[in-house]
């Protein structure tokens, strides 16, 4: 703001008063739903999780292993040559700890949530994911191995969440 | 030169920036667009173009915001466009208004950032878990509050950077937002709030984020020759740059922005700035977050990697430092009303490069400022260069 400028605009209005209905408001819910069709790559990948494996898709022009897996190289740009498993292990690149739920709430139990580089793809090929069966969070570490846990196979539905989360694990 | 013709800023306004406010986004575009073209000494007839920037359509409700704000931001009539480019917009937008004028097509162009957050309710934060990939990423519960732990939390990692070094940057900036009339949150706190403030997820604690806002901002762009005849002060557009990364966000190395290196490089090539730190006097780096400062200080190449939290303990980058950063108090102390706090930045740059900053001057005489935004999935940088 200039120092010229004396006059401010904008009225402010106490959320309060915004929930009392004490000031003219107009609400409205779209009520709107989508139906996402995979698509090529990733119906491959939502498969895979039923049957318990990660997909990753492999260029032979960078010779990049990629995961999540894409339909076409974004480097080379052009057709991934193939699809193949990577393993359902890992090592945690960064993780968090929330207390947030998706609409701002707070939850009493923290979600544990990290990025995992996947053991076969390239390095620095990553997922988002859940980590779980660790009783204080202090005990994560940054380069620790983890393990995917999958749900029963009869439970899989074709979904990111058909691993129920990664666990710590040692190599043998 | 790039570009046919030199771009000036001859004017800039804003509102206030606040949690909410009784203003419609269209009637707040049009306060921040007045007070531009007031300040620039024009009429709404002396714009030949206008260019709004305005982030997700999810936080109005209206899904074609745009149009919606046209004539807010004076466009009536007029040829408009709108970007979005996440957080990034802001910024995006006076590029964009750079080559609208810089191409020769118009003498002027209106550039106006609105973001209206408090409709999306009863929080924003609803309307950002659609910003992820809904095959791999929405089924996990991810949140936007997730991504930025989770970057934050490698930063540091791979620095050995710690919360009271980071911590230090929402000190600086809540206290700069003091002098600022717009300000949503300016505050005296210390470290140890920060520290001992709210733990939302890990290591991201309450005093360590920038709010949701209600506010707009707009700027006069105009060529040389019309610029020359209206203000003996005019600020140049000497260097714009913009960059995006993939959305496959895990599939990097969240340590380091190289997207916002990459723009820097493109700004500071056309502005034929070789030592940045050096040859930049000020500058308003995007700081949704405390570590975001840091992490785009070093981006810029402003600081040398994991070494911006060195420069902030020592007192670099206060206002009275050799290397001021975010002297209006940025996002963190005036707020985040996403596209406008972008275009607040570059309104402060303006107003610190004419040196009418008041209480918020930065010391000496500032000749060279930068303006950057970042956005989208952590994959998104807009640079600006100006200079006086
Ligand atoms: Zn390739």
């Amino acid at each position: 703001m200039s120092e010229k400028i004396k006059h401010f605009p904008g009225e402010e209005l106490s959320g309060r008063d915004i929930r009392e209905g004490k000031i003219p408001c107009i609400k409205h819910r779209p009520n709107v739903k989508y139906l996402w069709s995979a698509g090529i790559a990733m119906s491959r990948f939502v498969e895979g999780m039923k049957e318990g494996k990660i997909i990753g898709s492999k260029c032979v022009k960078c010779k990049r292993i990629m995961v999540p897996p894409r339909a076409f190289c974004e480097e080379c740009f052009r057709p991934v040559d193939e699809y193949a498993p990577v393993k359902d292990t890992g090592t945690i690149n960064t993780y968090s700890v929330s207390y947030v739920a998706g609409d701002a709430s707070r939850i009493k139990e923290p979600i544990l949530v990290a990025v995992i580089d996947i053991d076969g793809a390239s390095k620095g090929m990553g997922i988002l994911h859940l980590l779980g069966e660790i009783s204080d969070w202090k005990q994560i570490k940054f380069g620790m191995k983890v393990k995917a846990v999958w749900k029963p196979s009869e439970e899989r539905e074709g979904s990111i969440t058909d691993i129920k989360y990664f666990k710590p694990f040692e190599e043998v | 030169m790039v570009g046919k013709k030199r771009v000036a800023v001859i004017g800039a306004g804003m509102t206030k920036f606040r949690r909410n406010l009784k203003e419609t986004g269209k009637e707040l575009s049009y306060e921040a667009s007045k007070m531009a073209l007031d300040q620039a000494g024009l009429e709404l007839s002396d714009i030949k173009s206008v260019v709004m920037g305005t982030a997700p359509d999810a936080f109005d409700g209206v899904h074609m915001k745009g149009e919606y704000l046209a004539d807010g931001a004076g466009a009536w009539e007029k040829p408009y466009s709108r970007v979005f480019v996440g957080g990034g917009t802001g910024v995006f937008a006076v590029d964009a208004g750079w080559w609208h004028v810089a191409s020769g097509k118009f003498d002027t162009c209106l550039v106006v950032g609105e973001e209206k957050m408090s409709s999306c309710y009863p929080h924003p934060a609803y309307a950002f878990t659609t910003i992820f990939d809904q095959i791999y990423s929405r089924p996990l519960g991810v949140t936007l509050i997730w991504i930025f732990a989770l970057e934050m939390h490698r930063y540091m990692h791979v620095h050995g950077i710690t919360k009271e070094e980071i911590a230090l940057v929402s000190v600086k900036n809540k206290r700069n937002a003091l002098d600022h009339p717009c300000a949503q949150l300016g505050a005296n706190i210390t470290v140890e709030d920060v520290l001992n403030s709210e733990v939302l997820c890990w290591p991201v604690q309450r005093l360590d984020i920038s709010p949701t806002s209600d506010g707009a901002a707009a700027l006069v762009l105009a060529s040389e020759d019309v610029a020359k005849k209206l203000t003996d002060d005019p600020v140049w557009i000497d260097g714009v740059g913009w960059c995006i990364d993939s959305t496959y966000w895990t599939n990097r190395d969240l340590y380091y922005p190289q997207y916002v290196q990459c723009a820097a490089q493109m700004a500071y090539k056309m502005a034929g700035i070789k030592n940045p730190p050096k040859e930049i006097d000020v500058a308003e780096v995007y700081d949704p977050f405390d570590y975001k400062e840091l992490h785009h200080m070093e981006g810029l190449m402003l600081a040398r990697k994991g070494q911006a939290a060195k420069l902030t303990a020592e007192g670099v980058t206060q206002r009275d430092g050799d290397l001021p950063i975010n002297p209006s108090g940025g996002l963190l102390g005036v707020g985040n009303p996403i596209a406008a706090a972008g275009t607040m930045k570059c309104c402060e740059i303006f107003w610190q490069l004419r040196g009418e900053a008041g209480k918020r001057q930065v010391k000496g005489d500032p000749r060279t400022g930068l303006a950057q935004a970042w956005g989208d999935l952590m994959q998104y940088g807009s640079v600006v260069v100006m200079r006086s």
